[in-house]
């Protein structure tokens, strides 16, 4: 299928370094991507550039096979919730959201009136007024109802407690079962978020160091536990990214899986294998990346900068 | 083969299959459907379709063009063969062998297999 979007080799440069360093990937129709990396690996950064928002120092965006730039028959069919959109000051919610339906052709009034009583948002109060987790719902509405054919969301589930964010989510694989589109999400949230993700895309220090299926990433590592012994046959021939010891039994995570022989041997050892989760897998791969290019960084002191 | 963590469109399925062998799902009735599927155990529905693909590439679910997925005349009873083919690797052998770590002996586990037999109301 003809990609939605394609991003080929965009570097944003600033005086401190660059916060894009080559980014390339295509988005394709009817997907729902999580979009992930540490603070400050360049997401916001990329979505800004697809939709036009701010320009790239190099490299090309094509979105429906055009260049975004002023493009109205383009720019009319994304809708990109900010983490930190800023509304006029006097705005209030009903007029924040009266003023998205007009902007969006799709967009579904009724959805919309459902979803602010799901929020238990208040209409006629300014939205600078509204709280951190209220600003967040807004943007919530605005993306779910624009429909539009790619809406890109930026962490929006800042503020949102545990309730409105199972609702965020519900609504979201509701709807968009019955209203298939193309879905960029970032989110820290990954183990949240990875049920409902069909791909991730993975940027680390301005480059895209994953792009692939949820099931892809999941498979791509193995925790084995059990005795020390049988574990280490299975260092021997693994690509061993973590291991940890206790007594004369011990953890291992590798790359790949076990072949079916090495895996009945290892279970008849005692040894029990597991994939690995979307978010622990995401934080090895990240911690492995960064090793290999950057500066070194635990496995541990990733995990607290992701979650 | 991994035990744990097993792929989500896999436990989908499963979980249709434990409804059709239970009997909560009828034969000749529909099965959810892919959206239904994905807003019930939340997930993207690609996965849920994925689910499904594995029931009808089966033969235990069949597609009637414009109206869904039905269950198949004879699902319940192929699945319940295909479960009594495993029953001794699944659930016979762990039970014996950690019978053999704590120290029973086959004729302890078989009064004790009795003895729930009882309670559970199933035929002896």
């Amino acid at each position: 299928m003809n990609p939605v979007v394609r991003a080929r080799d965009l570097v944003k440069a600033y005086p401190a370094g660059n916060a894009l360093d080559g980014v390339g990937f295509d988005l394709e129709a009817n997907t729902i991507y999580g979009f992930l990396g540490r603070n400050g690996a360049g997401k916001s950064t990329t979505m800004s550039i697809i939709t036009s928002q701010l320009f790239a120092t190099s490299g090309t965006v094509r979105v429906f096979d055009e260049d975004p730039y002023e493009n109205p028959r383009v720019l009319g069919r994304m809708c990109f919730v900010r983490e930190n959109q800023k509304y006029p000051e006097s705005m209030t919610t009903a007029h924040a959201l009266r003023a998205a339906s007009l902007f969006y052709p799709g967009w579904d009034h009724d959805f919309a009136e459902r979803l602010v009583a799901d929020f238990r948002l208040p209409l006629k109060t300014k939205v600078k007024k509204l709280s951190r987790g209220q600003l967040s719902a807004v943007g919530v509405i605005i993306g779910l109802c624009s429909r539009a054919e790619i809406t890109f969301f930026d962490e929006p589930y800042l503020g949102l407690d545990a309730v409105a964010r199972q609702i965020f989510y519900d609504r979201l694989i509701a709807d968009y079962a019955e209203h298939p589109r193309t879905i960029l999400m970032s989110s820290h949230l990954i183990d949240e978020i990875a049920d409902l993700i069909e791909r991730v895309l993975v940027i680390d220090g301005g480059r895209i160091i994953m792009d692939e299926t949820v099931e892809e990433a999941t498979s791509a590592l193995t925790r084995a536990t059990g005795p020390t012994a049988a574990l280490d046959r299975l260092a021997r021939s693994h690509r061993v990214l973590e291991r940890r010891t206790m007594g004369s039994a011990g953890a291992l995570v590798f790359h790949g899986i076990p072949s079916e022989a090495e895996s009945e041997t290892a279970t008849h050892a005692g040894v029990r294998l597991e994939s690995v989760g979307l978010q622990e897998s995401i934080v090895h791969r990240t911690a492995a990346a960064a090793t290999a290019t950057g500066p070194e960084l635990s496995p541990t002191s990733m995990e607290g900068a992701l979650s | 083969m991994i035990e744990e963590g097993r792929a989500l469109f896999l436990q989908i399925a499963e979980s249709i299959e434990n409804s059709i062998v239970d009997g909560s799902l009828a034969e000749e009735s529909r099965a959810p459907s892919t959206n239904e599927l994905a807003a019930f155990h939340r997930v993207n529905p690609a996965t849920a379709a994925k689910g499904l693909t594995v029931l009808a590439d089966k033969g235990l679910l069949t597609k009637r063009r414009g109206v869904g997925m039905f269950v198949t005349a004879g699902a319940r009873e192929k699945l319940r063969a295909e479960r009594r083919a495993v029953f001794a690797a699944r659930f016979v052998e762990p039970l014996m062998v950690e019978a053999a770590t704590i120290g029973l002996n086959a004729g302890e586990v078989i009064a004790m297999v009795k003895d729930r037999a009882t309670a559970v109301g199933a035929q002896s």
